[in-house]
């Protein structure tokens, strides 16, 4: 029972993880009908910001300043969110009246140049993010196994940060009006709201999650050039079985699949990487529009 | 008739730019003895072998004197992005339209292979510094193909010999789920066992693996002393941290990496990687001769030198010797010749290339240090114990390849 328990434990770690991206991709698909392939080069950049500004600023910039890792969990993301706003902007705009498949190779290929970029400069098999709080070292003894008090930290900071954002937009009048815009975006733009605006800050926001949650791996995983590559599919896996643009479905679908994920590493390790694609497909063979989905 | 003449005239000048006796130039088969360095310039292998590779073949060329037997010498080097068919396309155009006259870095093993086997065809000397598969010197071994650093069986076999007399008995595998893994894992289990250890239990992990936390708490509740990476790259460098994380090193288990370099080292920190062991072919501050080497090293290329790229500079020296030797740059000649050689340099002692292309030489079992043992960046690792040639690698016995009688 007591490893049950403790692999449970790591499972919902790994799970809070897939929940934000997820969440990010299901906001930014479910507002903008973009099937946001860049999304996991967010999370990459974000991990990366938070490193760079921890590590080079001064060696690069020559800006003797260092950026800690609390500092880090509000530039990050306003970093990569600025970055997602310039991509919108600049280039998904323009296929916005296209077909799905234009934006998904335009992100992809934006994917493709930033992971090249920072293979060349940096080691792909990974740096360690040196700026770990020293108040989250240490173990926790939670009776049953001893947990890293950062993993615990990781887990109850995504888990408000989720619950957060979908209060906001199921919730709150910015939400109506976010999803107001989505529904008929003619009619909302007559009473005034302006819709394209509302459209770039949600995929800024959407990019800005990705990087938070970047952020928040860095301590856990190594950052490397790949760590948002080796995820996205995973990612998009969850999305399809939660239901394609719902918030609610994308959060507990992520973690319902990381402590799947996490009791198949007990059971059957070799199977752990594959378990999710399973739940997929059996999910799209009876329940095509997801779990959590409406049928259109 | 213009080329002709121009050819001409370039070896005239070549040969008067030089003022050594030019009796002996006939025998080279053209007018410039070339040295190819076909390595990842830009991808994964790039810091462990890529441009300090050039700088280290650079370095051998001009410690000789920069010409042989009146002929000058000319280190040319390409990305082969590591893709079998860009590195055998590039090998190809190297040795047919350039004349190059020997091969060396070739690091992937994939890349390697597919290299060795077209050398074969065209009779050119590959002398491997940076890939692992024995298969270069068993099933696939060829007359001109030199494997010179380290394999896959020298490394974990060598690690698993000396941890277990040093009393880590009980092993644990993390095995990365694919061919490479498993022959790492069997090698070393088999050597465990062998020598009275046991192996008490093992778990397959897929490629490239973000959270190994799960796979760590069961080898940290099996009771081991020693917990084998059977892995690579990225896998590896999280599975060290993760263990840091749940604290596994200082519970009092080994962490014992299968295929760990000093760059990997570097990029992890100590914080994180002490405690660490695994074999090495070579330590930059091994010794006085090494310690003197690699700074000149660090000078140009600015990082102390993995033991590839050292390997690299000693495989090309030798080369070179044998050529000067033979006074031929015939590839049957040189081969004969290298095999006759008793090779000694900072990099190597007593080294011997053995009929199927492996160098055999001593490797060496390191421990990482910790933060407080280490006096400067590079200074890393801490020589446990030397693990001879003939426990390393494998025997002329125990080969596979055809080209051994035995």
């Amino acid at each position: 029972m007591q490893v049950i328990l403790a692999q449970a434990l790591l499972g919902l770690n790994v799970g809070v993880f897939y929940a934000m991206l997820s969440l990010g991709l299901a906001v930014i698909f479910g507002l903008l009908n973009i099937i946001n392939f860049a999304h996991g080069a967010m999370y990459m950049l974000g991990a990366f910001v938070a490193l760079i500004g921890y590590s080079y600023l001064e060696q690069w910039f020559g800006i003797s300043l260092q950026i800690g890792f609390w500092g880090s969990l509000i530039v990050a993301p306003l970093v990569v969110g600025l970055l997602g706003i310039l991509i919108e902007r600049t280039m998904l705009k323009r296929l916005a009246d296209l077909d799905h498949i234009y934006g998904l190779l335009l992100t992809f290929g934006i994917t493709l140049i930033l992971q090249g970029l920072f293979a060349n400069y940096f080691n792909v098999s990974g740096t360690p993010y040196p700026g770990q709080p020293e108040v989250l070292g240490g173990v926790l003894n939670l009776g049953f196994m001893f947990f890293p008090t950062y993993r615990m930290f990781a887990i109850v900071f995504s888990l408000v940060v989720c619950f957060a954002t979908w209060y906001v937009i199921e919730h709150t009048r910015l939400g109506s009006r976010l999803r107001a815009g989505v529904e008929n975006p003619q009619l909302t733009q007559a009473f005034g709201l302006n819709v394209p605006l509302m459209v770039t800050l949600t995929f800024g926001f959407g990019a800005a999650l990705a990087g938070l949650a970047g952020v928040l791996a860095a301590p856990i995983y190594s950052v490397s050039p790949l760590m948002g590559a080796d995820l996205i599919i995973v990612v998009f896996a969850v999305v399809v079985i939660g239901g394609m643009g719902s918030i609610m479905g994308a959060i507990l679908s992520g973690l319902a699949l990381g402590l799947v994920e996490g009791l198949t590493k007990v059971f059957y390790p070799p199977a752990a990487n594959t378990v999710i694609f399973f739940l997929m497909v059996l999910v799209l063979l009876f329940r095509p529009a997801g779990l959590f989905g409406k049928e259109k | 008739m213009l080329k002709n003449w121009k050819t001409g005239l370039t070896t005239v000048a070549a040969a008067a730019a030089v003022s050594l006796p030019m009796t002996a130039s006939a025998e080279l088969s053209d007018e410039v003895l070339k040295i190819g360095v076909l390595s990842d310039m830009s991808g994964v292998y790039k810091t462990l072998e890529g441009p300090g590779a050039v700088v280290a073949a650079e370095m051998a060329v001009e410690d000789f004197g920069g010409s042989i037997m009146g002929t000058p010498i000319e280190i040319v080097s390409a990305d082969h992005q590591n893709k079998a068919d860009i590195a055998a396309s590039t090998a190809r155009e190297w040795i047919d339209d350039d004349q190059v006259d020997m091969l060396t870095a070739l690091d992937n093993s994939s890349v390697a292979l597919a290299v060795q086997g077209l050398a074969e065809e065209r009779k050119v000397i590959t002398m491997n510094t940076g890939a692992g598969t024995t298969a270069l010197t068993e099933e696939q071994c060829t007359p001109y193909g030199i494997h010179y650093v380290y394999d896959t069986h020298a490394l974990p076999v060598g690690t698993a010999t000396a941890m277990v007399k040093n009393g880590g008995e009980k092993w644990f595998f993390l095995t990365a789920d694919y061919a490479f893994g498993h022959s790492l894992r069997d090698n070393t289990g088999a050597v465990v066992k062998e020598l009275g250890g046991e192996v008490v239990g093992s778990i397959e992990h897929p490629l490239s693996t973000n959270d190994f936390s799960s796979y760590l708490l069961q080898a940290q509740s099996s009771g081991a002393e020693v917990i084998g990476l059977a892995n690579a790259g990225q896998d590896t460098v999280n599975a060290i941290k993760q263990a840091n994380q749940f604290q596994i090193v200082q519970g009092g288990q080994k962490l014992a990496g299968m295929l760990v370099f000093i760059t990997d080292v570097h990029s992890m920190g100590l914080d994180i990687a002490q405690g660490l062991q695994f074999t090495t072919a070579f330590v930059w501050n091994q010794d006085e001769e090494a310690l003197e080497w690699s700074n000149r090293f660090y000078e140009r290329h600015g990082a102390m030198p993995t033991m590839v790229q050292a390997g690299v500079y000693s495989a090309v020296s030798n080369y070179l010797k044998a050529v000067d030797e033979v006074g031929t740059d015939d590839s049957d000649a040189v081969r004969a010749k290298l095999g006759e050689m008793e090779l000694n340099d900072f990099f190597v002692k007593n080294g011997k290339i053995a009929p199927n292309g492996s160098m055999l030489h001593d490797m060496f079992l390191v421990e990482v240090k910790s933060p407080d043992e280490s006096d400067s960046e590079w200074d890393l690792l801490e020589v446990v114990s030397r693990i001879p040639a003939e426990q390393a690698y494998i025997t002329m016995e125990e080969t596979k390849c055809g080209l051994v009688n035995k």
